[in-house]
């Protein structure tokens, strides 16, 4: 006869606590697909509607009988403002976080660490008025040189030569915006580097440099690209500030210094206050196609992320 | 007199950093007061660059190619992140004297009512009562859902699939564009359910992007707890919940509430969800279940959109309070951390 040691396997509380907290833990993979559910479901009526190929059409009427719309210009006009973000964004972004892991002391490198943590903090709203009414202005010079100098590059030409409100000046604001997102993950990525590989490589004699070359690029190079991604991912659907400082003409236009451009997330904050039903189901459609592809963005970038175990 | 060995090769004198900066300024200020803006740049983003080519090219000269490449990467990455304070300490000032101007009694407790945007005067009092109601809304319930989840996916779910599911789609939530969830909340809370655009539909979006933002800095303290502390409790035997309840969160508790802040700091400056689900009132509304109601971005947007004098006036008044809220938020979650910080090992 065995002696019974235990009383109730599982106690009520128990019971109760555990299914609090798995039920919370579902909600979130039940709220991430109720919004592509939900998204699809309202964007049908519009989508049915459309008289026009919703991917090649480049006008946005979608409130007119018969309703013509697509995402053309948006789709144009938020993969370059992206581009331009990226471009700036990812080696300033890799440069400040190589200074604050092995550039500068640890109390300088954590004061300075936070400090760049705050412009992640400054609303997006703030950027947009900052950058209209101050970062512009300054800005036009320069976009005024590229057309000068390199205006026989069509994407510099500038026939109308006004120079703000340009795709250029939001990838600019953007890029400032997405740095803090690049720097605070490169950084951890390469605080993770084994100490040993980077010690052994000055001890060989390299210069700091050819360390960062040689042992903590190979290392972190899947997480720097994931925080590059993610950093996109946070420019493509950038709201407030680029719809701002965008002047919202509907076309495409591969002058990149010359008014205009469009994106996704701003199309719908400019437009929704006007947009009757059928016009707030086309915005609607066009956030579904903005929210697919920050998905795949973000869910490949923490793949890279979540297939390197040495990260975490 | 022995003679010393000469162990290292020709190296840059170590007056040559001050020296060649020195150079560079007198060149940047030259160009300053001449008016001169080459290659359409800034005369200091010049002199910066004047200094990295002029000190990289001597130490190729002196040092040869690999200490060239070392220094001109090394003066990359202190430019880099030089060039990346720039905007802060800009858009800080700016506000700070922009929006400091404007600030009164009466623009802190008035509200825009019966004032046209050619009309001085107004104030944010309204929108101060929206972002509290609608950011409070936010935090009561993306706390509890956020904590459990972290809960689960530390004290219950290590190693499991579903855990692993859980903790990626968080990660991927985190990257929802504000203005999906302001969409979602739209077609989901007010088409679907019926509910009027209202200061409840607005939190339950910021909620959408609060919640990841919890768990994640909550499972983190909660890893921190040393793993001694649980099984010694769960030795006495006590029940895990209360193990969970009564010694993990207690330990962890600084960390969670420092979390907390930081996430409601993020989402009190979220502009685009709040203009799909709280339109804009110009007066206040304290109650935020019905009709529409301003925040302190939505007062922003519609200032500028209404683009007179001192309308903007007004907006970079709102853009002083909604900082000075947000970074008051962040300073209040550092000291928290710093001094009740669980002590390390």
């Amino acid at each position: 006869m065995t002696a019974v040691l235990s009383g109730q396997a599982v106690r009520p509380g128990d019971r109760v606590f555990s299914g609090l907290s798995l039920a919370a833990g579902v909600l979130v993979l039940v709220v991430m697909a109720a919004i592509a559910v939900f998204l699809v479901w309202k964007a049908i009526p519009s989508l049915t509607t459309d008289s026009a190929n919703f991917f090649t059409e480049q006008q946005w009427l979608p409130d007119r009988d018969p309703p013509v719309f697509g995402i053309a210009v948006l789709a144009f006009g938020t993969v370059l403002t992206s581009l331009i973000a990226m471009g700036i964004a990812v080696p300033i972004g890799f440069g400040v976080a190589l200074f604050i892991a092995f550039y500068g002391n640890r109390r300088v490198s954590t004061a300075l660490g936070f400090t760049v943590d705050l412009l992640a903090a400054v609303p997006s709203i703030i950027f947009g008025l900052w950058g209209l009414y101050y970062f512009m202005p300054r800005i036009v010079p320069f976009a005024e040189w590229l057309s000068t100098y390199l205006g026989w590059i069509p994407l510099f030409r500038n026939d109308l030569e006004i120079y703000t409100k340009s795709i250029l000046m939001a990838g600019v604001v953007l890029a400032i915006m997405i740095l803090p997102t690049v720097s605070a993950i490169s950084r951890e990525v390469f605080l993770q580097v084994p100490r040993a590989q980077t010690e052994a490589a000055l001890a060989l004699g390299a210069t700091r440099w050819e360390m960062i070359r040689m042992s903590v690029f190979p290392f972190s190079r899947p997480g720097m690209v994931s925080a590059a991604m993610l950093g996109l991912g946070r420019a493509l659907g950038e709201t407030i500030a680029v719809a701002l400082l965008l002047s919202a003409i509907f076309e495409i236009n591969w002058a990149i210094t010359e008014p205009g451009g469009n994106t996704f997330a701003a199309n719908i904050a400019l437009k929704w206050g006007e947009a009757a039903d059928n016009g707030r189901s086309a915005l609607i459609a066009a956030g579904l196609v903005l929210f697919l592809i920050t998905l795949a963005v973000n869910m490949i970038a923490r793949w890279i992320i979540a297939r390197h175990e040495e990260y975490t | 007199m022995t003679t010393v060995p000469i162990l290292t090769g020709r190296r840059l004198p170590r007056w040559s950093t001050p020296v060649v900066a020195a150079a560079a300024i007198l060149v940047g200020l030259v160009l300053q007061f001449g008016g001169i803006s080459p290659l359409g740049l800034a005369p200091a983003l010049f002199a910066a660059i004047g200094f990295i080519v002029a000190r990289s090219t001597w130490s190729w000269i002196l040092e040869g190619r690999r200490h060239a490449t070392d220094r001109l990467m090394g003066s990359l990455v202190v430019g880099a992140l030089l060039l990346a304070l720039v905007p802060l300490v800009w858009i800080l000032i700016t506000v700070a004297i922009r929006g400091y101007s404007v600030m009164n009694t009466e623009f802190i407790t008035g509200t825009m009512r019966n004032i046209g945007p050619r009309v001085e005067g107004g104030g944010i009092g309204h929108a101060f009562v929206g972002t509290l109601q609608q950011v409070g809304i936010a935090a009561l319930i993306s706390l509890p859902i956020g904590i459990m989840t972290a809960i689960q996916l530390v004290e219950y779910g290590r190693g499991k699939t579903l855990s692993r599911w859980i903790s990626f789609f968080v990660d991927v939530m985190t990257g929802v564009p504000s203005i999906v969830a302001g969409l979602f909340i739209y077609t989901a809370v007010i088409l679907t359910f019926g509910f009027s655009q209202s200061g409840f539909a607005a939190g339950l979006a910021l909620t959408i992007l609060m919640i990841p933002v919890v768990v994640r800095s909550t499972e983190e303290m909660l890893r921190i707890v040393p793993n001694s502390l649980r099984e010694g409790a769960l030795a006495l035997g006590i029940p895990k919940w209360r193990v969970i309840t009564f010694v993990v969160l207690p330990t962890a508790i600084s960390g969670i509430i420092t979390g907390a802040m930081l996430a409601i700091a993020r989402v009190a400056g979220e502009t685009a969800p709040l203009l799909l689900t709280t339109f804009l009132a110009q007066d206040v509304n304290f109650n935020a279940f019905d009709g529409s109601q301003t925040a302190l971005p939505t007062f922003i947007w519609d200032q500028i959109s209404r683009g007179t004098a001192p309308a903007i006036d007004r907006a970079w008044g709102g853009a002083y309070a909604l900082i000075l809220f947000v970074l008051v938020l962040y300073a209040a979650a550092r000291v928290i951390a710093a001094v009740f910080a669980p002590a390390r090992e």
